[in-house]
C-alpha cells in the first residue's frame, strides 16, 4: 500500500497505536545478535509452541514480539512482561510454561528469574528499576527494545517517518540545515565534525548528483552501537538519512555494511522493501516532488573503509584505499560528486531532533557536545551491554554506577575509548566528564564508542602491543609513515613485552609516533600511535617495570612469568590437568598438583580452570 | 565487483581461480583488478575452507577476557594455526577482529552460529566432530 500524502501517514499511526494497545498484556524477547546467541529464538519457539497447545485468556501468540537489542545482552536471552515491566533474565525454553502460568495468567512475579544487583545482591522487579537501565538517556536507542524491526507498522505507530511528513511539508531544505545545525548535533563516529556544517558544504557544491552516505561500517574492536541500531530500528537510520538527502539535495543514498553483521542486513533490506513498498522511498515521496531511493552495500572485512575516501572507493567497486584530502569528500566524494557521510547513530538522531526541536536537543548534555552517545561498556565490567548516556556523564558513574563496578570487585586500572584511534584513560581520569572535547585533551578520543574497561590483570604494554598488531594487518600499505611506521612500534613493543626492551625503546618510540601522526594519509595512521602513546603517558611505571626489572606486573606478558601450584590451596581436583594442552601438569588425584617449568608454555589454562585460586602468577 | 566476489565467496566458501577468470571477464575488467580486491578485503581467501568455519574474535573485549588463550586451545586441539585449515577439510580457522557481540566476550563463531562467553572448556568442546 502506497501512502500518499502526510496526512495518510498520520491516520495509520493513529490506527496501529490502536492495534498495539489492544493487547492487555505483551512480552517482549530480546532478539538482538547477543541474546540470539545465548538461545532466544528457542525462546520464540517456546511461547508459539505452549500456546498452541495451551488457551491463554486475553493472551495470544501475537503478543508475543521480537526486538531488537536491549543492551544488557550479557544476562541474555531477556524477557520482559508489559505493562508490569517485569524483567526476566537468563530465561530458558523450559521455563516458558512457568512463565505464561504464572506471571502472564496470575500477575504472580517468578523471583529466580529476576536480576540480582551485583552491588547489594538485592532482586530487581522492573525493568526501568535495574540500574544499568536507569542511569540512562536514550535518545538513539529510543525504540531498541520495544518494536519489532521486522515491521514498518510497529514504527509508524511511535510516530515513525512523522519527522520525515514534517519536513516534507513545512521546511524547506535551508531550514532543515539550520535546525540540525542550531542542535549542534556532532558526528557520532568519532570525529565529532558538526554534521550542520557538513550538510550545508554539500548543498552548495553546485552539482546535479548529490550522495548520502550512511556509514555502518562499525570497524572499531570493542563498539556495537551501530549494529544493534541498524538490526534493532532500521527504520530509524533510513528516515534520518531521507531528512539529509532532502536537506542536500541527493537522490541516492547508501548504507555501507560490515561483512560481520549479517543480521543488520537482512533488516535493513527487509526496511528498505517496506519503505518502497509504502511509497517512503522512490518516487514523489508523500505525495510531494521529493524522490530517493537507498541501496546496501556490504564491506568486506577491511578497518580501513571506515575511513570517509575509502569507504567512498569501496562502494563503487574498488580497493579501500584512502586518498589525500586535499579536497574534502563532502565536496568530491563517491564518483567524485558531493556526498554527505554520517555514521548510523548520527542518522538516527536526526529525526528526534526534527520532532522535538534544536533548542531540546541542546538542553541535554554539555555546551558544544549536545545530546547523548551511546557506549558499549565491556570488558571487565560486570554490567556489559550497550549503553546510552546524556553528554558530559563522568567515567565513574558509567563505570559504577550503570555498569556496576568492576567484575570481582577488582581494582580499577583503565578504560580504553576509540578503539584502536584513542587511548587508555587510568583512575586519575574517573571523574572526567564524558564529551568529545575532553576525552580528546586527555589523550584519547571518542570514537565510535567503544569503552573497554580493565582491571589489575590487564597489562597496559600487552594492550598497546595488541592495538600495534591490530593497526599492522589493517594498514592498507599505501603511505610509508603508516605502513612501516606502524611496524616499527609493533616490532618495539613485542621487545618490551618478552623483557628484551631498553629504555631508549620508549623515546624512539615517541619520537617515531610523532612521525607516523605527522606523516600518514589518512585517520588510520595519524592517530594509530595514540593507544601507545597514551599508555606511555600514563603507565610508564608499567613499561619501566618490563624494562628495568624484567617483570609484568599484570602477569600476561609470557617471557616474564612463571605459574606454580601453591599447595596448600590446591584440592587435587585434576581440571588444570585436563585443561593444560602442553601436559605440563602432573599429579594425582586429591593430591597436589605440580607444573613442570621446562615443558609450561604459560598459556594460562590452568588459571582459568583452577577454582581455588591455587594457581600463583609471579 | 566486491557484491559478485561476495557471492562466489558464499557459494564456495572461497574464491576459486576459475572464478576470478570469469568474473573479469563478465564485468570487463583486468584479472589483477579483481585479484586486488579479492586479496585486500579479509572476507575473501583464495584457500579452499573446511567444512565448518571457526572464527575467533579477537577484539579487544574479547581479548581483555582472554580471547589469546581460547585460540590457543582451538589451535592446538584441531593442530592448526589460524588461517589454517585441517587435512581432512573439516575445520578452518580464523580470526576476526571484533564480531560486535562484545558484551558476550570471549566469542567464537561456528560457521553462522555465535557462542559467548567461551571457556578454556567449552572452546575445545565446539570443535569436536
Amino acid at each position: 500500500m502506497i501512502i500518499a500524502t502526510p496526512k495518510q501517514l498520520e491516520q495509520l499511526a493513529a490506527e496501529y497505536k490502536k492495534t498495539a494497545d489492544k493487547h492487555k498484556k505483551m512480552v517482549i524477547v530480546c532478539c538482538g545478535t547477543g541474546c540470539l546467541a545465548n538461545g532466544a529464538q528457542k525462546i520464540v519457539d517456546a511461547f508459539e509452541e505452549c500456546l498452541s497447545r495451551r488457551k491463554v485468556k486475553d493472551f495470544t501468540v501475537e503478543a508475543v514480539k521480537k526486538t531488537g537489542c536491549h543492551g544488557f545482552c550479557e544476562q541474555g536471552p531477556l524477557v520482559v512482561i508489559e505493562p508490569q515491566g517485569t524483567f526476566y533474565t537468563k530465561v530458558k525454553p523450559k521455563d516458558i510454561e512457568s512463565i505464561i502460568e504464572k506471571s502472564i495468567e496470575n500477575d504472580e512475579v517468578i523471583e529466580k528469574f529476576l536480576f540480582t544487583n551485583p552491588k547489594d545482591g538485592r532482586k530487581i522487579e522492573k525493568y526501568p528499576d535495574v540500574p544499568f537501565f536507569s542511569h540512562q538517556h536514550r535518545i538513539a536507542l529510543r525504540n531498541l527494545g520495544k518494536i519489532a524491526p521486522f515491521d514498518i507498522k510497529e514504527y509508524i505507530a511511535v510516530d515513525g517517518y512523522e519527522a520525515l511528513a514534517k519536513v516534507l511539508t513545512t521546511m524547506t531544505p535551508d531550514q532543515v540545515i539550520d535546525e540540525i545545525t542550531k542542535s549542534e548535533l556532532r558526528g557520532r563516529g568519532g570525529g565529532g565534525f558538526s554534521a550542520g556544517k557538513k550538510w550545508r558544504t554539500c548543498r552548495n557544491v553546485p552539482s546535479d548528483v548529490h550522495y548520502v552516505i550512511c556509514n555502518g561500517d562499525e570497524g572499531d574492536p570493542g563498539a556495537f552501537m551501530d549494529r544493534s541500531i541498524m538490526e534493532g530500528d532500521p527504520h530509524s537510520v533510513l528516515e534520518g538519512m531521507m531528512i539529509c538527502a532532502f536537506a542536500v539535495g541527493a537522490k541516492q543514498g547508501y548504507i555501507y555494511v560490515r561483512d560481520e553483521y549479517p543480521l543488520a542486513v537482512i533488516h535493513l533490506q527487509k526496511a528498505i522493501a517496506d519503505c518502497e513498498k509504502h511509497g517512503l522511498l522512490g518516487d514523489k515521496i508523500l505525495g510531494t516532488d521529493f524522490s530517493f531511493s537507498i541501496r546496501i552495500a556490504r564491506g568486506a572485512g577491511a578497518f580501513v573503509c571506515g575511513e570517509s575516501s575509502a569507504l567512498m572507493r569501496s562502494v563503487a567497486g574498488e580497493v579501500g584505499e584512502p586518498r589525500a584530502k586535499y579536497i574534502h569528500s563532502v565536496v568530491k566524494g563517491l564518483y567524485d560528486q558531493p556526498t554527505v557521510l554520517n555514521n548510523v547513530e548520527t542518522f538516527v538522531n536526526v529525526p528526534v531532533i526534527i520532532n522535538h526541536g534544536a533548542d531540546w536537543f541542546r538542553e541535554i548534555g554539555v555546551p558544544k557536545n549536545s545530546g547523548t552517545k551511546v557506549f558499549s561498556l565491556v570488558g571487565k565490567v560486570r554490567n556489559t551491554g550497550l549503553i546510552e548516556v546524556a553528554m558530559g556523564t563522568t567515567m565513574r558513574e558509567i563505570i559504577y554506577d550503570i555498569g556496576g563496578g568492576i567484575i570481582d570487585g577488582r581494582p580499577f586500572k583503565g578504560v580504553q575509548t576509540g578503539g584502536p584511534s584513542g587511548g587508555c584513560l587510568p583512575e586519575s581520569k574517573l571523574d572526567l566528564p564524558v564529551d568529545f572535547d575532553s576525552l580528546t585533551e586527555a589523550g584519547s578520543m571518542m570514537g565510535s564508542g567503544g569503552m573497554i574497561v580493565m582491571d589489575d590483570k590487564t597489562c597496559m604494554v600487552d594492550v598497546a602491543r595488541y592495538f600495534l598488531q591490530f593497526l599492522v594487518s589493517e594498514s592498507c600499505g599505501k603511505c610509508v609513515p603508516c605502513r612501516e611506521g606502524l611496524y616499527q612500534l609493533h616490532k618495539l613493543t613485542i621487545k618490551i613485552c618478552e623483557g628484551n626492551g631498553t629504555e631508549d625503546d620508549i623515546e624512539k618510540m615517541e619520537k617515531l609516533s610523532q612521525q607516523i601522526v605527522v606523516g600518514s594519509l589518512c585517520g588510520l595512521g595519524k592517530s594509530g600511535p595514540n593507544p601507545l602513546l597514551s599508555t606511555i603517558k600514563y603507565y610508564r611505571d608499567e613499561y619501566l617495570a618490563h624494562i628495568r626489572d624484567k617483570k609484568c606486573p599484570a602477569g600476561v606478558c609470557r617471557n616474564l612469568i612463571t605459574y606454580r601450584v601453591i599447595p596448600e590451596l590446591c584440592t587435587g581436583c585434576l581440571a588444570c590437568i585436563t585443561a593444560c594442552a602442553y601436559h605440563a601438569i602432573t599429579g594425582q588425584k586429591k593430591e597436589p598438583h605440580v607444573i613442570n617449568q621446562e615443558l609450561c608454555e604459560k598459556c594460562g589454562a590452568c588459571v582459568a580452570v583452577c577454582k581455588h585460586d591455587a594457581i600463583e602468577v609471579s | 565487483m566486491i557484491m559478485v566476489l561476495q557471492d562466489i565467496q558464499r557459494e564456495y566458501r572461497y574464491l576459486p581461480c576459475e572464478a576470478l577468470l570469469q568474473t573479469a571477464q563478465a564485468l570487463d575488467v583486468k584479472l589483477s583488478k579483481v585479484f586486488s580486491v579479492a586479496t585486500f578485503y579479509n572476507a575473501f581467501s583464495l584457500n579452499p575452507k573446511g567444512e565448518k568455519v571457526v572464527r575467533i574474535c579477537v577484539g579487544t573485549a574479547c581479548h581483555i577476557r582472554g580471547a589469546a588463550l581460547i585460540k590457543e586451545q582451538i589451535e592446538h586441539h584441531l593442530g592448526i594455526k589460524a588461517g589454517q585449515t585441517t587435512e581432512d577439510m573439516k575445520f578452518s580457522i580464523e580470526v576476526v577482529a571484533c564480531v560486535g557481540a562484545c558484551a558476550m566476550a570471549p566469542v567464537v563463531i561456528v560457521n553462522d552460529k555465535y557462542h559467548g562467553g567461551v571457556s578454556v572448556s567449552s572452546a575445545t568442546r565446539l570443535v569436536k566432530n
